[in-house]
């Protein structure tokens, strides 16, 4: 058990590690980081020159890699051009908007997207089952932005039930919230439906039926957790995909978050924002990862014998 | 020009690490074990064994297509490399093997005449296409393939015609050296015989050197010049198919010569060998049959025995080279 | 909630004749005839646009701003109304669906091609080569690409080129799996160990034996990956920092759409509705190719 967990921590430190090198070569790539990160006109010169040092930009390739990690371990990344502080400080503090709209989107969409794939998968071909593969395939393949747009349209333009943007009340949150959740229970969904009936087609459940469990019992106690496995694999895409959608929601309903500081910032330039965002959401991915790789040894007790992640696909 | 095979103490161990532990015990799969023999120009060896005794990995160590652990082998005073380098890419022209399941060794996408001109395409590059065209019908009328053949995939050519066009790819180049796994195993028995009719042309016009492995004895009996029978990666007789097979003297042969059904004979009278089949992960100590053999004594738990030539005949059995050692009853 | 088990229904007799029909729809579903013949009309669009754009797309008529297309009180002038700008909608749309289809193709193109020679220099090689690939392809996967094309950008620029290139690493994880997963098992299945005892170079086995056979399944791989490019296309260009004016892309349109969604709405909507019936119709022949040639894609 203590293996497992520390084969998937060394993963998890690697995929960092790659991560972090990956933006540091890109920077490298861009030119010189400090003109980039400052805008000339209104640093003092001693700070520039103080960040200089500190990155070594004359020094060979590999110490300054080396001073760029310390720096990235201690927070250390330049000034937002455009807000005129840490950049560090600029992303945490848009920080919580982000949060306020992805938690209730994880809840809901867990929360629909298993229940409608429950419910597609033990009414197999019935109409609610199509139903809801039909809605569910346009769930995935509509792109995020034209459903954000499409139920602007239908409940803020035409409707005027909701706001169109903005960030004061409770109801403003509703629109962002209902499209990722919308996208994400798509496909939740999907894969739910598809784990449960490859899980309800095996030998053993046919057998606890034929044994005369009730139908409820059949499907909390042994189908379910046994369709877990894969449904926790798709929460590693989720983080990803929640990630992307939010940038885009963000924008379409003026949210002032993480994602709507990433697109103003990369119109700015403003690439201290854009660097502390990629390794704040690099460090994000790599732990939720981390998260459902030991869910899975928690769930499966065949993960942790065999020392290594499962063949999907 | 036919070359000299010589085999010199080939080893061919594979660790097997156990997973999932984080103090992984490793057990050594044994699967050559010490194999020394030597093939003369224009003379076919036959190799028979049961699975497990290391047949299939012999005829890969021979054609280098995996290194030996220890051991080398020599083959018309070049020595065999295992490097997939440019070199022994080149010796391939020289040596050829012939698989025992054709149509996994076949492209299912191309048709048979353009898998039987690759290796010239590969080897000959100074052919001309039209050359190549008349090799390979030369070849296939060698195997008995008719001309139309040529044009069709192998998922439409039955067991014995696949076959065939294995052994026309390997000798498109004319090697000098055949290794054939199993050939006709996988084959009816009716086919069996033409292959075998085929190779017996072939050895007549081209006089390759080659080696012929198989569980089936009729069939070995029936090709081969001589004959080594394998046990747990060891070689523990070697003779004429006549001396091997009509005169075992190690008692692994007789068991396997007994078990032949053979009109007259009885079924009472074959050897039953008692015991656990061979594991070439657990080698006993010792000989490694002594565990079955129901002719064993207590010495033959204890030391291995040497293959030990006189004439043209070799057996590796402490009762038949060692008469006076004894040590006791029957194990 | 029910568990359902197989119900057998006895009929006359034991072979029934399939109407021809019917038959024809199980073979070629609706859906799919309708996604091929989308995909084709989107084809044609791509290689004629210029032919047939009634107007010049960056042609700028101020008197004719915002018209309302043909269906909603609109003129045949402009059949799907024009823009903020005057420009005709329809134009625009038929040059966006030319640059935005040809930059999907070039981009998947790209990422097969990538995909490819990672895959097959893994399988090669194996050893601590392979390990490099995979923990690639892992930390690929652990990163939303959005993100990354999205940093790349910013720092990079936004040049055409760049942004192909950027499309273009959309999706080569998935070919990269697949092509050395694939290529391994060539490799046990004999034909290509057979092909190296015959003395084939590496070369002349991956691309004369191995590539040929697992075609098929690179082909269903590259066809589900064109719409996450497209998909991503245009949301990058729908934020503003994809294709820059005065290119034009089915995302850049519905991203200036926007302004005028309460006005205007057609605008944003047209261009939304091809990109969600284009990728529809390539997820659809996707699915259907990989069923009808490789069901053990999935």
């Amino acid at each position: 058990m203590l293996q497992f967990v520390l084969t998937r921590l060394l993963r998890a430190l690697v995929t960092l590690f790659i991560i972090i090198t990956f933006a540091f070569f890109v920077l490298r790539l861009a030119g010189d980081p400090a003109s980039r990160f400052f805008d000339p006109s209104q640093t003092p010169p001693e700070v520039i020159a103080a960040f200089r040092r500190q990155w070594g930009l004359d020094q060979p390739v590999w110490v300054q890699f080396y001073r760029y990690i310390i720096a990235v371990l201690h927070g250390d990344l330049g000034n937002s051009m455009r807000e005129n502080r840490s950049a560090v400080e600029t992303v945490l503090s848009k920080l919580p908007a982000t949060l306020e709209i992805m938690v209730p989107t994880l809840i809901i969409k867990t929360i629909l997207g298993i229940a409608a794939g429950v419910t597609a998968a033990l009414h197999r071909n019935s109409v609610f089952d199509r139903m809801i593969m039909s809605l569910s395939v346009l769930g995935f393949t509509v792109p995020t932005f034209v459903l954000a747009l499409v139920l602007a349209l239908i409940f803020a333009v035409q409707l005027r039930w909701l706001p169109s943007g903005g960030y004061s009340t409770v109801s403003h949150m509703i629109l962002p919230v209902a499209t990722l959740s919308i996208a994400g229970a798509a496909v939740i969904a999907r894969y739910t439906r598809s784990a449960m009936i490859e899980v309800l087609g095996r030998p053993f459940v046919r057998t606890a039926a034929a044994k005369g469990v009730r139908s409820s019992e059949v499907v909390t106690r042994h189908v379910l957790p046994n369709a877990a496995v894969p449904i926790v694999t798709i929460f590693g895409f989720m983080m990803g995909s929640l990630v992307g959608g939010s940038v885009i929601v963000e924008s379409v309903f003026s949210w002032p978050g993480i994602g709507r500081l990433l697109v103003a910032s990369v119109q700015a330039r403003d690439l201290a924002v854009v660097q502390v965002i990629l390794l704040l959401i690099g460090a994000l991915m790599v732990f939720s990862n981390l998260v459902v790789d030991l869910l899975y040894g928690l769930i499966d007790p065949r993960m942790r014998s065999r020392g290594g992640r499962a063949q999907a696909a | 020009m036919k070359g000299a095979l010589s085999a010199r103490e080939l080893k061919r161990y594979y660790t097997l690490r156990q997973r999932g532990s984080l103090f992984s015990t490793s057990k050594t799969l044994k699967a050559v074990d010490g194999l020394s023999f030597e093939v003369a120009p224009g003379e076919m060896f036959g190799l028979v064994g049961e699975s497990g005794s290391g047949k299939s990995t012999t005829a890969r160590l021979l054609l280098g297509q995996i290194p030996p652990t220890s051991g080398e082998v020599w083959f018309g005073g070049d020595k065999v490399g295992s490097k997939p380098d440019a070199n022994w890419r080149r010796m391939r022209k020289r040596m050829q093997m012939i698989y025992q399941d054709p149509l996994s060794a076949l492209d299912p996408r191309i048709v048979i005449a353009g898998q039987i001109e690759e290796p010239l395409i590969v080897h000959f590059p100074e052919f001309t296409p039209a050359d190549r065209r008349r090799r390979v019908a030369q070849v296939m009328a060698d195997v008995g393939l008719l001309s139309h053949h040529g044009d069709r995939y192998p998922h439409e050519l039955s067991g014995g015609q696949r076959q065939r066009v294995i052994i026309a790819r390997a000798l498109a180049m004319e090697p000098e050296l055949l290794v054939c796994d199993e050939p006709v195993s996988a084959l009816d028995v009716s086919v069996q015989a033409q292959v075998l009719n085929v190779f017996a042309d072939i050895r007549e016009r081209t006089g390759f050197t080659g080696v012929f492995i198989s569980h089936d004895l009729k069939v070995v009996r029936q090709v081969a010049d001589r004959v080594g029978v394998m046990y747990l990666g060891r070689i523990v007789e070697m003779g004429t198919p006549d001396e091997v097979f009509h005169r075992p003297a190690h008692p692994y042969t007789k068991a396997l010569v007994s078990a032949v059904p053979r009109t007259g004979r009885s079924a009472r009278s074959r050897i039953i060998l008692v015991g656990e089949p061979p594991n070439p992960v657990n080698v006993p100590s010792g000989c490694p049959f002594h565990t079955r053999c129901p002719e064993a004594r207590s010495g033959c738990r204890s030391l291995v025995p040497e293959l030990v030539a006189s004439g043209g005949r070799a057996v590796a059995c402490h009762l038949v080279n060692n008469p006076s050692f004894s040590g006791g009853e029957a194990a | 909630m029910i568990i359902e088990q197989e119900v057998v229904i006895a009929s006359g007799s034991v072979i029934e004749e399939k109407r021809r029909v019917t038959a024809f729809f199980q073979a070629w579903p609706p859906a799919v005839i309708f996604a091929i013949l989308w995909l084709l009309l989107m084809m044609l669009i791509a290689i004629f646009a210029p032919l047939i754009t009634p107007y010049d797309f960056m042609a700028v008529d101020v008197h004719a701003r915002l018209k309302p297309p043909l269906f909603f009180g609109g003129s045949f002038a402009h059949l799907l109304g024009t823009d903020q700008l005057g420009r005709d909608v329809l134009s625009r749309a038929l040059a966006s669906i030319r640059i935005s289809i040809t930059i999907a193709l070039c981009a998947t193109m790209l990422s097969t091609l990538i995909g490819l020679v990672l895959g097959f220099t893994a399988a090669y090689f194996r050893g601590w080569i392979d390990q490099v690939i995979l923990t690639l392809v892992d930390a690929q996967l652990a990163m939303p690409f959005m993100i990354i094309a999205i940093a790349v950008l910013a720092f990079l620029g936004n040049s055409l080129v760049i942004f192909v290139m950027l499309l273009g690493l959309n999706g080569w994880e998935q070919i990269t799996r697949i092509a050395r997963g694939l290529a391994i098992s060539a490799d046990t299945q004999g034909y290509a160990a057979a092909a190296r005892d015959i003395g084939a170079s590496p070369w002349r086995i991956y691309l004369r034996h191995i590539l040929p056979n697992i075609s098929a399944t690179i082909v269903v791989a590259m066809t589900l990956n064109i719409p996450g490019v497209i998909l991503l296309e245009s949301s990058l260009s729908f934020l503003g920092i994809g294709l820059q004016p005065p290119q034009t892309s089915l995302g850049n349109m519905v991203g200036y759409g926007r302004d005028y969604i309460q006005s205007a709405p057609w605008i944003m909507l047209m261009p939304a509705a091809v990109i969600v019936v284009t990728t529809l119709s390539v997820s659809i022949v996707g699915d259907w190719l990989r069923d009808r040639l490789d069901p053990t894609l999935r």
